[in-house]
């Protein structure tokens, strides 16, 4: 089992995201961000697990996470995104969808943008209207994409003081969570059970296609698109199964995948390993999904040369063979689900994983019960 | 009734004049409201300042610190991995494990008094900082405690051991010295530093005896006059028989050569060996165990369970737990001397030297601030199998009691309701109807807070709570005019009533626009639509339009006349349906057949022979009769035309 260090920091974590990496760096992940949900005060902040220099009396790096900074921020965290590699888009149960500016020199945080009521209510029950949560963001610089629990979408541009394109009314239900397909497509997960493809090319309120899981009509809760197969896409529903999904086929998941107890709230490909998938759920757990298949070439592929070079091992995995190895281990039928190894990464189950997010070998997610857990050994 | 155990404390209300102005209050679950009155007794209303502000009392303070949260979070997993392993284990190994968890339950509270004291020490001065270290003190104290209650209820050690575990515990908490001893050695001469001898005496009264005698050659190199009896008390303390861990001895040998040293020790003071030098002779003193010459290192001791250790590591290393409170007593009458009265930490280590786990609780319960430590430590207590016989005549029993008070002190707070949750789980008697009571209160800010408390609920089977939950929820979406959130809710719930309520907007609204929101619900509703007669309307309202937007003309239409004719329609419904008929039968071909027709005439006649006949028509209602009455003569005509045309129809089809 690898090292996982967990961290206490006293607020209930809703989101955890790595920050992303500058192109063509070979180094490890080593900060990311944070967003609180249920607290009075809730609050966006930044982690370094870099070692600053100090080692500890083993000579080995200090484990733990130390805080960078952070900055208060009005309503729940519903979502974050980095929107590159200085400001992080936060969505808010206010209906905000606020961008961040991060100053690294004097390590502080700031308001660089703001959409106040991106997300409202209309009613008859409330005088002009009410602020209804934001519930999900996709960045694609310089576009940010939100949905809320008023069914609406928008589309934000970074320098654009108002949004872009919004759709009223997109869904009946609440929207919970958004990806890009393919610009300028998104894919939209709802809570009776449909994945709506939207194209901002189109004008009109209707979305190009629905797709759903029949029948149940089991809420959808995450969703996430392979990071080279633009057509494969894992969601993941209220009673913690996993469903993949080929847009390009039918209205129905190619696969379901019985997995976690409770709501599972956040599925993840491997960015640059796809072959592995990380989902975490309200019961508690964080699993590791292994669909690689076990010919040689690919296990040696994991520990060849050490540590240290597995990162760089892994991207050049994917550009020779990435072919093969993709359509047969998510989108094959049936044989596929006795290929998958699932593990389980943390130790003793607590309250709910909220969040989780992968960066090469490095994975943070955040609890309930107000801990952080990182790990940087992934594949070891 | 049981007396009071202690004077209830008085909370003063911020500008409330208690004198003049009275108050009325009302109960919350973990807190409680209180607000000024403007109810006057009988005399000359007093203009007297009223204070305008409504206060909430809450009784669990330290839930709102920041630090203890994290006390609070990692002891739930330490508590719920406790409740796990329960049946499993037994004996030895069962043991074993209870002492693990509490020793978990030490290393965080441990954990959590050094953060505390790292702020403490951050900003000293203001009043923030001197609250922090009132709180480290606290957290000591309750650390003590519990350590104390780990040895002699859940280790159980026997005489000997006994004696090895209570000086640890004394050596864990006296700490001074090994600062002042990183003093004494760093500095150029030890032997002359001021706090040397303290140094070397707090050694020999911790029993930390191999650091005494370095010390002591220390001061044998710098002073070779008094190296002789340096060197005969360092043999002397190398040479006191200790039981050692992996020792096979018995403590009955071990009491044969502790007396022998014993009289070694005596006849070298009898004999006058230290005479010449007072601080060796009153170490030596020490070592026999001689009250007096403790008593003098009354302010290196600093209290009076440090003396009762060394006091017995040095009289009566075999000491029996049952023997124990004896000594205790004693201990702290000599120590206290009648100078002071017993302070409430004393009285709990006295009730725990006496064995009296209830005391213990029941003082820990009115001197902490907090019910985390009793719920915990009664819980812990409780799976060692020491409670059993106890019941209370409130609730169910003693541990169930503490668990659920610090439970709704993590209710009322703002975040840690989820922690709460596992708490009430745990107590089989009245957890299940607190947890309940207290769910139900849980403010649902967000649809993603909504459904983990509904996960809670629907894990436990609580419908009741579920229904109340979804319900609350379908009222906001209609609020917000989100129907279709507001009819997934009703679906979940299965909530038949609303359900029809929400059916009925749709259908107003229909009636309204003239088009269907929420398509994307309604084509997709299933199974779900079983639910409410109108919802199942809806449903087949809705197909209905869809058949007939693909130009399935008959198949529409077998299907308007249906939802008529098994009353699935409300009858208010019906004139629109029959409007609905219309286009259809004007088609070029015959969709309604002769006996369909007929049907639809009944409908027709069923509705307008129903009208009751108002008195004082006023212009509006004249205006919407005069239209009512064109629309049944169109559909009359229109009856009348198809029923022509499919009776030429089926007869020239049947004569062919």
């Amino acid at each position: 089992m690898e090292e996982i260090y967990a961290k206490f920091v006293s607020q209930k974590i809703s989101k955890t995201r790595w920050r992303p990496l500058p192109p063509g760096s070979l180094q490890t992940a080593e900060t990311f961000a944070t967003g609180s949900w249920d607290n009075e005060e809730n609050y966006v902040s930044l982690w370094s697990i870099g070692d600053f220099g100090n080692l500890d009396s083993d000579g080995g790096f200090e484990g733990d996470h130390q805080l960078l900074c952070s900055i208060k921020h009005h309503g729940d965290v519903m979502d974050l995104q980095f929107f590159d590699q200085e400001r992080i888009v936060a969505a808010s149960s206010t209906g905000c969808v606020t961008v961040f500016l991060h100053h690294p020199n004097n390590r502080t945080l700031s308001v660089s943008q703001q959409w106040t009521a991106a997300h409202y209510h209309t009613g008859p029950g409330s005088p002009s209207c009410s602020n209804a949560p934001c519930t999900g963001i996709v960045c694609n610089n310089p576009e940010i994409v939100t949905v809320g629990e008023d069914g609406r979408i928008n589309l934000f541009r970074a320098d654009h003081k108002e949004a872009v394109r919004t759709i009223d009314n997109a869904d009946s239900s609440t929207l919970h969570a958004v990806t890009f397909l393919r610009t300028p497509e998104i894919l939209t997960v709802n809570s009776i059970g449909q994945l709506k493809i939207w194209d901002f090319r189109q004008q009109g309120n209707e979305p190009t296609q629905i797709l759903s899981l029949t029948g149940d009509r089991v809420p959808l809760h995450c969703v996430d698109r392979h990071p080279n197969q633009q057509h494969v896409v894992a969601t993941g529903g209220q009673d913690g199964m996993l469903s993949i999904w080929d847009v390009r086929q039918g209205t129905m998941p190619v696969s379901l995948l019985k997995a976690h107890e409770a709501e599972m709230w956040e599925v993840h490909f491997h960015p640059s390993n796809p072959d592995h998938l990380f989902t975490c759920s309200e019961d508690g757990s964080l699993w590791h999904w292994d669909a690689s298949t076990d010919g040689p070439e690919k296990s040696s592929l994991f520990h060849q040369g050490g540590r240290n070079s597995t990162f760089l091992s892994h991207s050049i995995s994917n550009q020779a063979n990435v072919h093969q190895s993709l359509i047969s281990s998510w989108l094959s039928t049936d044989p596929a689900k006795d290929r998958i190894e699932i593990t389980s990464l943390l130790p003793n189950r607590t309250l709910s994983v909220n969040s989780l997010d992968v960066l090469g070998p490095c994975l943070v997610c955040g609890t309930d019960a107000e801990a952080i857990y990182v790990t940087r050994q992934l594949f070891s | 009734m049981e007396e009071f155990d202690g004077e209830p404390t008085v909370t003063w209300i911020p500008g409330v004049n208690s004198q003049k102005k009275q108050m009325c209050f009302d109960w919350g679950p973990g807190e409680m409201l209180v607000c000024e009155t403007s109810f006057n007794k009988k005399e000359k209303p007093q203009m007297v300042a009223s204070c305008p502000f409504i206060h909430i009392i809450r009784k669990d303070i330290d839930v709102y610190s920041k630090i203890l949260r994290k006390l609070f979070n990692e002891s739930h997993g330490i508590f719920v991995g406790l409740q796990r392993i329960e049946e499993e284990l037994t004996g030895k190994s069962r043991k074993a494990q209870l002492v693990r968890v509490s020793k978990n339950y030490r290393s965080v509270i441990r954990a959590c008094m050094e953060e505390m004291h790292q702020f403490a020490v951050a900003d000293k001065d203001s009043a923030s900082g001197r609250q922090f270290s009132s709180q480290v003190s606290i957290l000591s104290a309750m650390e003590l405690i519990w350590n104390l209650c780990e040895i002699l209820f859940i280790e159980v050690a026997p005489a000997g051991p006994l004696l090895l575990y209570l000086l640890d515990w004394v050596r864990l908490h006296v700490c001074e010295v090994d600062n002042l001893s990183a003093d004494v050695l760093g500095s150029e001469n030890p032997s002359k530093h001021e706090s040397f001898w303290s140094l070397v005496t707090t050694l020999v009264l911790q029993g930390r005896l191999d650091e005494a005698r370095q010390m002591l050659s220390k001061e044998a190199d710098a002073n070779p006059a008094s190296a002789g009896m340096c060197r005969v008390l360092g043999d002397l303390m190398r040479t006191m028989p200790v039981l050692s861990p992996g020792n096979t001895q018995t403590l009955t040998e071990l009491e044969l050569r502790w007396q022998h040293w014993h009289e070694e020790c005596e006849r070298h003071l009898q004999d006058g060996t230290f005479a010449s030098s007072p601080r060796l002779e009153s170490l030596c003193k020490v070592l026999l165990g001689d009250d007096a010459a403790l008593l003098e290192q009354k302010e290196l001791l600093s209290n009076w369970y440090h003396f009762l250790v060394t006091r017995l590591l040095y009289s009566q290393p075999t000491v029996k737990p049952m023997d124990l409170h004896l000594y205790a007593q004693s201990s702290l009458d000599l120590f206290l001397g009648g100078e002071s009265s017993p302070e409430p930490l004393d009285n709990i280590l006295m009730a725990a030297f006496e064995f009296d786990i209830h005391q213990v609780i029941k003082e820990c319960s009115i001197a902490l601030s907090n019910w985390w430590f009793v719920a915990h430590l009664t819980d812990l207590l409780d799976h060692c199998k020491l409670l059993q016989s106890h019941n209370l005549y409130f609730g169910s029993n003693m541990r169930e009691f503490l668990l659920l008070e610090y439970a709704s002190g993590l209710f009322a707070h703002h975040s840690l309701w989820q922690l709460g949750v596992d708490y009430c789980d745990h107590c089989p008697e009245l957890g299940r109807v607190s947890l309940e009571l207290h769910i139900e209160r849980i403010p649902l800010t967000t649809e993603q807070k909504a459904l983990k408390v509904l996960r809670v609920c629907e894990q436990r089977q609580m419908t009741e709570q579920v229904r109340s939950i979804c319900k609350i929820l379908a009222m906001k979406a209609v609020r917000n005019n989100r129907l279709g959130s507001a009819l997934s809710w009703s679906i979940r719930a299965k909530d038949a009533a609303f359900a029809t309520l929400v059916s009925d907007r749709f259908l107003r609204d229909y009636c309204e626009r003239g088009c269907f929101s929420d398509l994307d619900l309604i084509d997709n509703l299933g199974p779900a639509m079983m639910l409410s007669d109108r919802l199942t309307f809806l449903g087949k309202y809705r197909e209905f339009h869809r058949l007939y937007g693909e130009k399935r003309f008959v198949d529409a239409a077998s299907l308007l006349l249906s939802l008529m004719t098994s009353q699935i329609a409300p009858r208010s419904f019906w004139m629109t349906l029959l409007t609905d008929a219309l286009p259809l039968l004007e088609q070029k071909q015959v969709i309604f057949s002769a006996e369909q027709t007929y049907e639809l005439l009944r409908c027709l006649e069923d509705l307008t022979s129903g009208k009751p006949l108002c008195g004082e028509p006023d212009a509006q209602q004249l205006q919407d009769d005069d239209i009512e009455t064109t629309k049944v003569e169109m559909l009359r005509l229109a009856l009348a035309r198809n029923l022509a045309r499919s009776i030429i129809k089926e007869g020239s089809l049947e004569g062919s």
